[in-house]
């Protein structure tokens, strides 16, 4: 039987195309990211010229970029600068997220994959249409309904909840309530994928040998959907560290993330090698649950195997 | 007891969760038809905010640039994310395999700021040495790409692995050229994963602002773009109803692909079943 083999060329056109394109507009661009982290900042409005021209030679790294990221100014503590802060912020702001996300899309995810099967497509389908529409306008409309003269304040006010007008906007809640609100479908989808698939039958072995609901969803369903928590875990928690518009539209001012550090400092300081260095040092943060995610999700393959 | 909690807790739960993902939209949905600016309080049906939207030069200009730079990168990302898929399913070794992967999933965990701000950094070096390009709509456009081959790519692999090679050799075999088997065997039979990645990738790109800031240059700005910066100021009932359109068309869209997906699917399942027992008939007749 003929196989689909194409001739030499044939073949080196086909993985060239997307090659070629991948390193000029991937490998390349991340390569100068990470020469200029290396660099001098220029004195001159072109942040760009000492790069090109410098004297000492092309090969001559400088570390300042990084050591000012972990050092303070004034040399006093390690670890204390402006920028740890924001890393240490977008860490705990992508976590929270990712909690939040966990506790209302696990019984969300879990009752859908129960739902009648007839039912479930229509069901996915509306936890994707939100996701289809801009992200942008959705959390534009959360700024309308957090707001003081917001319809939520407006409603408690009406309840008489509240006398005044709560401060909602621009706090650290409002800024959850958004990130969990767009990360949401990013929890659901891999967490409804892996339940919909458990063999019912194993929690029907746990109820005969007489254990109780809880102890059935908590001994038998949790473990079993591990591999779907890790996934969504990691789809919540890796863009929320980066994330920059969110913050931007409902975070105040005092919870500054990584990703508006990168480009204030970029755009506001133009000190283009520090926001190299601080990028470059975002992909590691980035790195470093991925590689254990691919870990993990690594074991769980061999197990299923 | 079981019984009732699951019944009655999870059907509770899911409405409850299906009210907080379409608060948002329907918020906006009201508050476009709104006759005062006055945000909490519907004071009375207008379409001053849709009129308003058609006059806003920015909006609009914004629009048709977003649309533009979308349906590039849309066509470009699913070309280049079928190639990719292409040579990730069949060509299982060659040298680079690994890097070549991760080249093409890393964008989907990049964070866009880095993204951006590489691009940058690379356009402006490539600007400084050739005196081109020019940040505008083509360097959004490469930026754009990136992230929608990354996706596209996802969607066109999973469509090459499930299908049969099989109908691919018997065409070698009845004496097709590699590249007739691929245009009139591979590409109809993955038709519909190639529109799902440019939908998806023209939906990126239509709802990007990060990678767009970083790349696009001054009075160059799409749709997300000129949204953002009315955000950032304030409540606008305009921005309301440029959503209400939005959803609307985004809806439309989506209703009309997966209406067409599942007619298509349904069309196979009854050529299979037709094929099938066209063969049980000759087997009887045997």
């Amino acid at each position: 039987m003929a196989k689909l083999n194409l001739t030499l060329p044939g073949r080196r056109f086909v993985i060239g195309v997307p090659a070629v394109w991948l390193v000029l507009f991937f490998m390349l661009p991340f390569l100068i990211l990470l020469y200029i982290s290396f660099v001098d900042m220029g004195n001159d409005i072109s942040p760009f010229k000492p790069i090109w021209d410098s004297e000492t030679g092309l090969l001559k790294l400088k570390y300042e970029n990084y050591y000012s990221i972990f050092q303070s100014s004034d040399g006093s503590g390690l670890f204390q600068t402006i920028y740890i802060e924001a890393y240490v912020r977008s860490i705990w702001y992508a976590l929270c997220t990712a909690v939040l996300c966990l506790v209302i899309g696990y019984p969300f995810s879990y009752f859908i994959a129960r739902s009648a099967p007839n039912l479930r497509p229509a069901l996915l389908m509306m936890v994707m249409l939100p996701f289809w529409t801009s992200f942008l306008l959705r959390v534009y409309a959360w700024k309308g309904i957090l707001a003081d003269q917001g319809v939520l304040n407006q409603m408690l006010l009406a309840l008489g909840l509240i006398t005044e007008p709560m401060q909602m906007l621009y706090t650290d809640v409002s800024m959850l309530v958004g990130m969990t609100y767009v990360y949401l479908p990013f929890m659901v989808l891999p967490l409804y994928a892996n339940l919909v698939k458990m063999d019912i039958r194993l929690l029907e072995a746990a109820y005969d040998l007489g254990a109780s609901p809880f102890k059935a969803f908590w001994l038998v369903t949790v473990p079993l959907s591990k591999a779907g928590i890790i996934a969504g875990f990691m789809l919540v928690f890796i863009p929320c560290v980066g994330e920059f518009v969110i913050p931007s539209l409902l975070g105040g001012p005092e919870n500054i993330m990584i990703g508006r550090v990168v480009w204030d400092e970029m755009f506001t300081s133009n000190n283009w090698p520090r926001a190299s260095a601080l990028a470059v040092v975002m992909i590691g943060l980035i790195v470093v649950p991925l590689a254990v995610y691919y870990h993990f999700t690594g074991d769980a393959a061999e197990v299923r195997r | 007891m079981k019984k009732l909690l699951n019944r009655y807790f999870g059907k509770a739960w899911l409405a409850v969760t299906f009210l907080f993902l379409y608060l948002p939209l329907f918020f906006m949905l009201v508050f476009s038809f709104n006759n005062t600016r006055q945000d909490a309080v519907f004071t009375g049906f207008s379409l001053r905010w849709y009129e308003a939207l058609t006059r806003d030069t920015k909006i609009v200009d914004g629009f048709w640039l977003s649309v533009q730079v979308a349906t590039a990168a849309g066509v470009a990302s699913a070309v280049l994310a079928t190639f990719a898929a292409f040579v990730l399913v069949r060509y299982r070794r060659f040298a680079g395999r690994t890097l070549f992967s991760g080249m093409v999933n890393a964008p989907l965990v990049m964070p866009e700021v880095v993204i951006g701000l590489s691009l940058l950094l690379l356009m402006v070096g490539v600007q400084n040495a050739l005196g081109w390009p020019q940040r505008g709509m083509l360097t959004i456009v490469l930026g754009h790409m990136l992230l929608g081959m990354a996706y596209g790519t996802v969607v066109v692999q999973s469509r090459l692995l499930e299908m049969d090679r099989a109908i691919e050799e018997a065409a070698m075999d009845l004496g097709a050229k590699p590249f007739q088997v691929f245009f009139l065997v591979t590409l109809p039979n993955i038709l519909q994963a190639v529109l799902a990645a440019y939908l998806l990738a023209f939906t990126l790109s239509f709802d990007d602002v990060v990678i767009a800031e970083f790349l696009s240059g001054p009075g160059v700005n799409t749709l997300p773009q000129v949204i953002f910066g009315y955000a950032r100021r304030g409540i606008n009932p305009t921005i309301y109803a440029a959503a209400t359109l939005l959803i609307a068309s985004v809806t439309l869209v989506v209703i009309t692909y997966s209406v067409w997906v599942a007619r298509q699917t349904r069309k196979r399942e009854r050529e299979i079943a037709a094929a099938t027992r066209a063969e049980l008939l000759a087997l009887q007749a045997q």
